[in-house]
């Protein structure tokens, strides 16, 4: 026990300073934010990740943004179980086939008002992938996306740029 | 016994009745034979206990040919033979080889060849996506397919069923809790005891094999690094060296020590990750921010040298596109220096912890005789038993320059599993320094050769989660005819069915952790 405390004592806070983004950075980063988003959901986001067809790399960055250096959580970001209880669907992959119904059962899920963000530059256009007999494409060809982060995949400075963006675009 | 003496024996058990056509595909043996001899010879590959890795079929004009590769003391050995488009049948060689099981009805799917006395006919990699007696990797199937409007769910899949009092269903996913990949499971349990798991997998299918026909060298590179996003240098590297093999290109000297660096790199970021999470999985939290930590740091430092934190084309046909400087050298070897230490610190800490002891000894049990019969692979068939690793028993460049340390563990449970992976990072960072050492000067990519239509590759690569098997065939102006990748995820799933049972279902999480599947290098 001991040598948990003495590591944990001895790593101390590595989380990183992170100032909230501003319109033109979010330009300069290829983010667009389609819709402003209403007042009284910013200062606080619950997200369900859903993948609806990728190959796992935008899973692994948008896993990073729990670790210690992003620890999206302080700015009231969290990731929860159920599209009930979301506001956010953060949607990754091109959707294929076998998973589009399952994205628009998730969609009907969460309650409104929901905005749903594409994550990569598959769920932004198709990517590597297009459209083909098992390949529905972009997210926005099977359901809403109210707002892109593209990047193959996003770092997680730009999942959190992005993000962020998205909770303070109405203020 | 040298490798070359088990195949002669082999050969001349066959006998007279089973005319065999010997040649090569590129570096590897290739046997043809005539489809009734299909089920014979693999009952013939059991008893000389030749491990069964791969299968896949090909369209070519009015024929299929059907691949099954096999492996025994480091060579690989391939099998081919050909049914015609209007009747394919073929005996199942899954009738003695699980392992062959879900390849044939993935096969069976995609190009609608019947696999007769097959244990399992179920379809597999189709949901609904394509109609039933439609075969989207035959060459008169359009890759854009005939979609209707919304793609129904697959609500008629003949599952398993559970009977008996007291025996519940518990059906998860495909839209899991975590931000995970998309799979289903569906349970039947007493209590909370395991009775049955079966996986229904294909939900990411995407059509790789299909969307890679008539692509470049490069763009098919490019494919390749996304089969598996966790896995983009494994896959990337197991297509090149097949196109290169196929092409006649030999790669650099410096570009072989670079691809091995990524490799090693790729092997510890993602072990780190798993760590973590494994421990995560039972409410030990404490590992896994330590672990996620590291993992961010490893990363940082792929993006400042190779410009990517995850290594995506890093590897192209021919060699590399980034070169190591003498500082990004110097980063690397601190980088492991300070890696060794805090995973000194953490894993000592984390071998005296009493409840990690608890939840992961003898937990997820997964047996050698199973993990042989399923031809389980990576750390999963290593921490079982299966002593195989393609760096040390088939070494290509540049593992042909080093000796390769692997890990072996007998105990088969997730304990095992989580030990083989620390033994993994430990031997990675030594290979990494010692590629840094023998880093030789000189180009990174050699020039392409236009490959004559109809050559054909078999690239055989050990990813972070074991063997990768990649088959390219080229058609003419340098396009790509076929292109299959074999995932050790598609050897490895099976496994998690069996290592579970018995187990209790909320273990599942931290079992199907420390196998750690990937569905889109599965479902492809």
């Amino acid at each position: 026990m001991l040598r948990i405390f003495k590591k944990i004592l001895t790593t101390g806070v590595v989380t990183e300073k992170f100032n909230l983004p501003r319109d033109a950075e979010l330009e300069a980063l290829g983010i667009q934010v389609k819709r402003h988003i209403d007042r009284q959901f910013s200062g606080s986001i619950a997200i369900r990740a859903v993948d609806a067809g990728s190959c796992n790399g935008c899973e692994l960055e948008i896993h990073a943004l729990n670790n210690p250096f992003y620890d999206i959580e302080r700015f009231g970001v969290h990731f929860v179980a159920s599209p009930r209880h979301a506001d956010v669907l953060l949607v990754t992959g091109p959707v294929s086939r076998h998973m589009q119904t399952a994205l628009l059962r998730t969609y009907e899920a969460t309650p409104n008002p929901k905005w749903v963000v594409a994550v990569g530059d598959c769920a932004a256009c198709g990517g590597e992938f297009g459209v083909s007999y098992a390949s529905c494409g972009a997210v926005a060809n099977v359901i809403p996306v109210d707002m892109v982060i593209p990047g193959c995949p996003p770092t997680p400075l730009a999942l959190m740029t992005g993000l962020l963006g998205l909770m303070n675009a109405g203020k | 016994m040298s490798s070359s003496n088990w195949t002669a024996d082999f050969l001349s058990q066959l006998g007279r009745d089973t005319p065999v056509a010997e040649s090569t595909v590129a570096a590897t043996r290739l046997w043809q034979i005539d489809s009734q001899a299909w089920q014979q010879l693999a009952e013939l590959a059991v008893v000389h206990k030749l491990r069964w890795v791969a299968g896949w079929a090909e369209h070519v004009d009015k024929q299929f040919l059907i691949n099954s590769c096999f492996e025994k003391q480091g060579e690989y050995l391939l099998l081919r033979t050909t049914v015609d488009v209007v009747s394919p049948e073929l005996p199942s060689q899954a009738t003695v080889y699980p392992a062959a099981n879900r390849s044939e009805r993935h096969s069976q799917d995609m190009f609608g060849i019947k696999f007769t006395s097959h244990p399992d006919n179920r379809r597999w990699t189709r949901h609904q996506a394509w109609i039933e007696n439609s075969y989207p990797l035959r060459k008169d199937f359009p890759v854009q397919g005939s979609p209707v409007g919304v793609t129904p769910p697959d609500m008629h899949y003949p599952f398993i069923k559970g009977h008996g009092a007291g025996v519940y269903e518990i059906p998860v996913g495909p839209v899991h809790a975590g931000i995970i990949e998309p799979g289903h499971f569906r349970f039947q349990a007493v209590g909370e005891l395991i009775l049955n798991l079966e996986e229904r997998l294909g939900y990411v299918h995407k059509g790789i094999e299909k969307i890679a026909e008539g692509r470049t060298p490069e763009s098919l590179g490019r494919l390749a690094g996304r089969v598996s996003g966790d896995t983009t240098v494994g896959h990337c590297w197991a297509a090149c060296r097949a196109m290169e093999l196929a092409a006649g290109v030999e790669i650099p000297p410096r570009a072989a020590l670079i691809r091995g660096i990524l490799a090693e790199r790729e092997r510890v970021a993602n072990h780190l990750g798993d760590i973590g999470a494994i421990c995560n999985d039972v409410a030990f939290v404490f590992a896994q921010m330590q672990m996620t930590r590291l993992r961010e740091l490893w990363l940082r430092t792929n993006a400042t040298v190779f410009g990517h934190r995850l290594l995506m084309d890093a590897i192209v046909p021919g060699g590399v596109v980034c070169d190591l400087s003498d500082v990004a050298c110097s980063l690397i070897k601190k980088d492991i220096a300070e890696l060794r230490t805090e995973l000194t610190e953490i894993i000592t800490a984390l071998d005296l912890n009493t409840s990690l002891e608890d939840r992961l000894y003898t937990a997820g049990f997964l047996s050698e005789d199973i993990a042989k019969a399923f031809g389980t692979l990576g750390y999963v068939g290593r921490a079982s038993g299966q002593d195989f690793d393609v760096r040390r028993d088939t070494p290509y460049p540049p593992y042909d320059q080093v000796k390769v340390k692997v890990a072996l563990e007998n105990q088969g449970d997730i304990a095992s599993r989580f030990w083989i992976r620390y033994k993994e990072i430990r031997t990675a960072l030594a290979l990494i320094e010692k590629f840094i050492a023998q880093l030789v000067a000189g180009d990174i990519c050699s020039d392409w050769k236009i490959p004559p239509s109809g050559s054909e590759g078999l690239g055989i690569v050990e990813g972070w989660r074991g063997e990768i098997v990649s088959y390219i065939r080229f058609a003419a102006d340098n396009k790509v005819a076929r292109f299959y990748p074999r995932d050790p995820s598609q050897l490895n799933w099976p496994a998690l069915e069996k290592l579970v049972l018995n187990n209790i279902v909320p273990d599942f999480p931290v079992c199907n952790k420390s196998l750690n599947g990937s569905y889109s290098g599965n479902d492809l």
